[in-house]
């Protein structure tokens, strides 16, 4: 069982390892990533927002949606540690 | 060769570092094991992003020098950072410590009804 | 059930840094268009002032200060500051939280609107993370299994 599960491991392991030769350099001011949609928020981001940091604007202003779906998981999760740990708690008492 | 490995070995440390989060998720027998197993993986998906922003070549922080009133500043892309991964990862943070929470309430909740933390006893005795 | 802490070092160490964290925490919120810092992290801050309190002065100093409902009622109101000034914009006929169309409600430009609806977004996120940290913190610390009936289990293990 255990050696199953390091082979199980090592094999994933190799599969990542096979897919870093295609992945960009590190540092490289032309990967895709930074490339994209990323020199627009980084130009745009004082004349639309009055932002300096870019984090901020595009945390809640860019991908607000986002930042409200994470909000709302965070609530969640909240909400069910307690409804976990209340209930019991008061059946105990 | 050694170009290649220079260019590749910070995502080759992430993914030493997600097998041992990996192995720990799937191999150890106690549940508390495997949340910190799950903590060591989320930690290795986080480097990996915050890894994907770096630029190399005088980029600096992304917070442009700016203030209310002036002049706006012609900004190049080249001169910041990626912002895009570290907003995502911000947020995969705290989501991280969401999860650590519920993880842990439910691991109390099984002890509490089971008096034990490991994954095959509680098996047994659910079976 | 967090006791009260015994030692005088610990209590008074806490008790004069508690202000100083939380007003750190209220600045990393505001200051968080100009340096790095925001809701997320202005909040873990002031919810980790609250569990120094917590785990110093124990549960019932806490709860006095801020009650196991007021926390709850909180979490909910960060998330509802949030959702609510998404929909402002709604009625203001922009799109689900397009700040620049409260221009006219602040009498400011669009962007500076957009600054400012930025604000009040990170309070509310700010809100919302700093109860759920603690109420986390407390429904765990507070139900562990180690109290009466788990401590023997415990032992005879």
């Amino acid at each position: 069982m255990k050696s199953l599960t390091i082979i199980i491991v090592l094999i994933t392991g190799a599969v990542l390892f096979y897919g870093t030769v295609d992945m960009p350099d590190w540092g490289d001011p032309n990967s895709p990533a930074s490339r994209h949609v990323s020199p627009r928020y980084i130009t745009q981001t004082v004349a639309e927002t009055e932002t300096p940091n870019i984090v901020t604007s595009l945390l809640a202003d860019y991908r607000g949606y986002d930042t409200l779906g994470e909000t709302t998981v965070i609530f969640g999760a909240g909400m069910v540690c307690i409804l976990i740990l209340r209930s019991a708690r008061k059946r105990e008492e | 060769m050694l170009d290649f490995i220079m260019a590749k070995y910070n995502y080759w440390i992430y993914i030493i570092l997600m097998m041992i989060g990996f192995y720990g998720m799937i191999g150890k027998n106690n549940l508390v094991k495997k949340i910190i197993g799950m903590n060591i993986f989320q930690t290795a998906i986080i480097l990996f992003f915050i890894s994907i922003a770096c630029k190399k070549g005088g980029a600096t922080l992304p917070i442009i020098e700016y203030s209310h009133g002036g002049e706006h500043p012609v900004v190049h892309a080249a001169d910041y950072l990626n912002p895009l991964p570290h907003v995502l990862m911000l947020t995969a943070i705290v989501v991280m410590v969401a999860t650590l929470g519920v993880a842990i309430a439910i691991v109390i909740r099984l002890y509490r009804d089971y008096k034990t933390l490991e994954e095959d006893e509680i098996l047994r005795k659910i079976s | 059930m967090i006791h009260n802490s015994t030692d005088v070092i610990i209590k008074t160490v806490a008790r004069i840094f508690i202000p100083f964290i939380q007003l750190y925490a209220l600045y990393v919120i505001m200051h968080g268009h100009y340096s790095p810092g925001g809701g997320f992290q202005g909040g873990v801050i002031l919810g980790a002032s609250l569990i120094l309190l917590l785990i110093t002065h124990g549960e019932r100093v806490a709860m006095q200060r801020i009650s196991e409902n007021w926390i709850t009622i909180l979490f909910s109101l960060g998330v509802l500051i949030y959702a609510g000034i998404g929909t402002l914009c709604l009625f203001f006929g922009g799109n689900f939280l397009d700040y620049g169309v409260l221009a006219p409600l602040l009498h400011v430009s669009p962007a500076a609107a957009r600054s400012l609806g930025i604000l009040g977004v990170e309070i509310g996120v700010g809100i919302a993370v700093m109860s759920v940290m603690v109420s986390i913190f407390y429904n765990i610390a507070r139900s562990g299994p180690y109290r009466n009936k788990g401590t023997t289990a415990r032992r005879e293990s």
